[in-house]
């Protein structure tokens, strides 16, 4: 067993892991965070894309141990003070979901690519996400999502926050923007 | 439904986006449940072996291991259509992949180990591998029991002594008086192999059993009611003892309808003294032991006059259905009474054979056995308008099936089936058809354009149900319960539209419960055959008149008028023409209570349902009858690229139109075509199981396996939505979740032989099947 620590969505946690426990594992399984997805195991389909000090990782195909003393950011992180990210906030406005599973770790991907590079080309962005497999979509609306991100975060379009959330992800009655909402 | 509409019709965003993109949705695999056990599976490595020995008790003896089963001790038979499979296999095994041992343990770490120590022999039989060798005489039986399997009666006919789990046949006029005469004649076959959904949410259940019979379930299903109900049979127990939760689900395109892993982990739990057990299948037990898409080879016959007029259709499907048929049988079903594509046919005949074979066995997979028997329908449909010299275009529009015709069961068309003209002529105009590509930008390409029509209608029994419940909230909102699953398609949002546009309530107090349970959410078949918006809505509409029906009278009662008075705005109850005398739903929505006191009403509730009407079985010996609550038309048109120095096929434009009726919501719709091309893409171009020589699955993985990416997208694709409302549907609509996938790879096949010149029968349309095509062709122009 081996002791490590390391900071996760900016909170330190401090754990004790098998050696042959994934960063996967004790995301999901330790600290609970399950937004982080499992959709194959063996890092083909990226659903488990998190940001290993900043950079885009398969989380099922890093080592626990190997995180001591690394940042972790994942999707629970992603939405801060109640506010959700601007790229959050696209994958809604661009119709960018559908069952969600692949949903987080196309999230991280996009984030990283954003932190790199705030105004990528569009094949930049297919790049970025290439490795998270989306059976839902087709991708179309995921890179219009991307690219909304990007525009609104260089302030090319006036907004660049998220709606605002109540407690726990729950979305509360401010108004909203894009073309959801029907109101 | 007069006047504008506020919410129907409009863009409004997913009602689960943000828990989606926040990691709040919690899925089954998410799922944990105090003092929960993990599963694992070993599986058979032999497509067809008899079971000499099972040793187990190594495993039993792993410390942290709670419970190990085989098939030995499990005497259940569970089946949706054909009661033909066993929990874990017994005696032997018929596909390679078939779960043997399964053992319940503390860690999945430990669950893993003891498969490993569990010893089996096996003596290899000879399998079965092609249902075209499984039709004749002499072949190996599958289930050499079939006669005694418990069925559909009526709807289903297996054959026993054969490997034939079920034959559709389709009689209409006189085939081959009509063959015989027509001026033109063609015969063509082709092949579509086993596909994977590859929802990105692998099979995942909890079960935990309970004192008396009873068991709480986690799933993720797209059929509560219906796991509910084959476990009720499986294991002769009430109803009510099974309570089935279905969270969010993580894709589902069909794979996730019936009954899977759920009796798998309940006899564990049972096994293992009612601890929940969860099962979670791996990226590889989705592929090679859960069900699939099943096979096609099919053969069309068409014979045309000189103008152009279809007069004989003839095609013999014969289904790949490995090793078990549950699901399979209605997919050989539909695609049967759905199989000479949307023509008028007067002389047609379908045989439609759903064929044991030892492989992994089929299932309902998005769209439903429609994009296979289309693939071979379109493709032969176009070889005929070569044939006849006529535009492809031209050809379908003077066969398509117009008001006045009947379908190939006898069903007459009306004007409330939607226009498959107009979708033929949308698509068709997208793309510039009869204008030439443009030259392509290297000298080794080519292009080349192509068209295809699809239909479907949702393949279910004549008795299909579904109802709502609505309950107002103290603050007078509302609450719409369902157990149809949302597993990505948006049907809740659509709901919740509905439920708005028809309660007069603004849509943010309206909430759509997203956990199904099958304690409190109302009765609904299963989630598959775009079927949910249709038979839900419909029943939102009833539920909500029911809601208002209760508001209404109380509102009257308090105002001293006739409910027929009392309008409803905006949430607020008034009297019709003076609007001064109002109340706000939230003070009728628990009763309304009196100045002194007096209170009259109570808690508000509604309730609304739809049953299929009108729905016949069909003639077992001509297929005759109306197996179609309706029908939804639309064609693909595309413009490819093929290099022809990699086999490389490049997509342009796809453009797809479909008749949608009403579109609900723009947004969402639009989505499900996207998401329904792409996927078709997949199954046009990558996908396919391949099997060695003992029937082995050699691709049980992404690497292996490839489904589309990011990078393959098209360069462009576009959608017509078309709205010839369906007249029993809500605000017009009918269904179109499954629908943009299928005909996908009959279009490009059409244009793939307009850029090359060359017939390609066998799907997928890879790099190396087309560059070997190329090669030969060009060897062959050198030879001549």
């Amino acid at each position: 067993m081996h002791e490590i620590s390391l900071t996760v969505n900016g909170q330190v946690e401090r754990a004790t892991v098998a050696a042959g426990m994934t960063l996967l594992e004790l995301l999901r399984d330790r600290l609970h965070l399950t937004g982080t997805k499992e959709g194959c195991g063996i890092g083909e389909c990226g659903a488990c894309t998190v940001l290993l000090d900043g950079l885009p990782v398969t989380a099922c195909l890093v080592l626990a141990v190997e995180t001591d003393g690394c940042d972790v950011r994942t999707i629970e992180g992603e939405a801060t003070a109640g506010r959700l990210s601007a790229l959050q906030q696209a994958f809604i406005d661009a119709g960018a979901i559908q069952c969600g599973f692949c949903t987080p770790g196309m999230v991280m991907s996009a984030r990283a690519l954003l932190e790199r590079n705030p105004n990528p080309s569009d094949e930049e962005i297919v790049e970025a996400i290439a490795g998270n497999l989306c059976r839902c979509t087709g991708y179309e609306a995921i890179l219009h999502a991307v690219r909304l991100a990007a525009g609104r975060l260089q302030g090319r379009e006036a907004s660049d926050g998220g709606r605002l959330l109540a407690r726990d992800g729950e979305a509360n009655s401010a108004p909203d923007r894009g073309e959801g909402g029907g109101r | 439904m007069s006047g504008e509409l506020r919410y129907v019709g409009k863009p409004v965003a997913r009602d689960d986006a943000v828990d989606k993109v926040t990691g709040a949705a919690r899925y089954t695999h998410d799922l944990a449940i105090p003092g929960m056990l993990h599963a694992a599976m070993v599986t058979s490595p032999h497509a067809s072996a008899r079971i000499v020995r099972i040793e187990p008790s190594a495993a039993e003896a792993l410390p942290g291991v709670r419970a190990v089963l085989t098939g030995e001790t499990l005497d259940y038979r569970v089946g949706l259509y054909m009661v033909d499979k066993r929990i874990l296999a017994r005696d032997v095994v018929r596909y390679q992949g078939e779960p043997v041992v399964a053992v319940a343990a503390d860690t999945l770490d430990i669950a893993r180990e003891a498969c490993r120590l569990v010893e089996i022999d096996y003596e290899p039989l000879e399998p079965v591998l092609d249902p075209r060798d499984a039709l004749q005489d002499g072949s190996p039986l599958v289930h050499p029991d079939l006669g005694s399997y418990e069925h559909m009666k009526g709807v289903f006919f297996p054959e026993a002594g054969t490997n034939v789990a079920h034959h559709q046949k389709v009689r209409k006029g006189d085939f081959d008086a009509a063959f015989a005469a027509a001026d033109v004649t063609l015969t063509a076959s082709f092949y579509n192999p086993p596909v994977q959904h590859v929802a990105m949410e692998t099979h995942a259940t909890i079960v935990q059993t309970l004192p008396a019979d009873r068991a709480e379930i986690w799933t993720s299903s797209q059929a509560p009611y219906t796991v509910r109900h084959l476990m009720s049979v499986c294991f002769g127990l009430p109803h009510a003892s099974l309570r089935v939760h279905v969270p969010y689900v993580g894709g589902g395109f069909g794979g996730k309808a019936g009954v899977h892993l759920e009796p798998l982990a309940f006899v564990l739990s049972k096994a293992a003294g009612g601890r929940p057990v969860k099962i979670v299948a791996t990226r590889e037990e989705e592929f090679n032991t859960i069900p699939s898409r099943q096979g096609l080879h099919s053969t069309v016959e068409i014979g045309a006059k000189r103008d152009g007029t279809i007069v004989a259709l003839k095609a013999t499907y014969v289904w790949d259905a490995g090793a078990y048929a549950d699901y399979g049988v209605n997919v050989g079903r539909a695609a049967a009474y759905s199989g000479g594509g949307p023509y008028v046919l007067p002389n047609c005949w379908i045989d439609s054979y759903v064929v044991y074979t030892n492989k992994i066995f089929g299932t309902a997979y998005r769209g439903f056995g429609h994009l296979e028997v289309l693939c071979g329908i379109e493709r032969a449909i176009d070889q005929m308008a070569r044939k006849l010299d006529m535009d492809p275009v031209e050809f379908r529009r003077v066969n398509l099936l117009r008001e006045g015709e009947t379908t190939i069961t006898g069903e007459p068309f009306t004007m409330g089936h939607g226009s498959p003209v107009a979708c033929l002529d949308a698509a068709a105009e997208a793309i510039d058809w009869g204008t030439p590509s443009s030259p392509p930008e290297q000298a080794s390409k080519v292009r080349g354009k192509g068209i295809a029509m699809l239909h479907k209608a949702p393949a279910m029994p004549t008795y299909t149900s579904c109802a709502v419940v609505i309950k107002l909230d103290e603050d007078g909102a509302a609450d719409v319960l369902v157990s149809g699953v949302d597993y990505g398609q948006g049907t809740y949002t659509v709901l919740k539209q509905i439920a708005a546009e028809e309660l007069k309530l603004s849509i943010d107090k309206v909430h759509v419960t997203w956990d199904c349970d099958t304690a409190f959410s109302p009765y609904d078949w299963q989630t598959v055959a775009s079927r949910f918006a249709y038979m839900g809505g419909n029943a939102v509409i009833e539920a909500a008149a029911d809601c208002l029906r209760q508001i209404r009278g109380v509102a009257g009662q308090a105002f001293d008028v006739a409910p027929a008075r009392i309008a409803c705005e905006d949430g607020v109850a008034f009297v019709d023409g003076d609007p001064g005398r109002r109340i706000p739903y939230e003070q009728l929505a628990l009763g309304y209570t009196f100045e002194n006191g007096n209170s009259i009403g109570g808690p508000v509730i509604g309730h609304g349902r739809y049953i299929a009407t009108g729905l016949t079985h069909l003639d077992p010996q001509t297929g005759q009858g109306l197996p179609a609550q309706y029908w939804t038309y639309g064609a693909h048109a595309v413009e490819i690229e093929v290099d022809t120095e990699t086999g490389e096929i490049e997509v342009l434009d796809i453009a797809t139109a479909i008749d949608a009726g009403k579109v609900l919501n723009p947004k969402l719709c639009i989505g499900q075509v996207v998401g329904g091309v792409i996927q078709g893409l997949g199954s046009a171009l990558w996908e396919e199981f391949r099997f060695d020589e003992r029937g082995r699955f050699l691709n049980p993985a992404f690497v292996d396996y490839k489904i589309p990416t990011a990078k393959d997208l098209p360069r462009r694709m576009q959608q017509a939505l078309l709205e010839y409302p369906q007249p029993d549907g809500p605000y017009g609509a009918r269904g179109v979740a499954e629908h943009p996938m299928i005909s996908v790879p009959s279009a490009i096949g059409n244009a793939l032989f307009d850029a090359l010149g060359i017939e390609f029968t066998t799907l997928p349309l890879n790099y190396e099947r087309i560059l070997r095509r190329i090669r030969e062709a060009q060897e062959g122009n050198e030879v001549a």
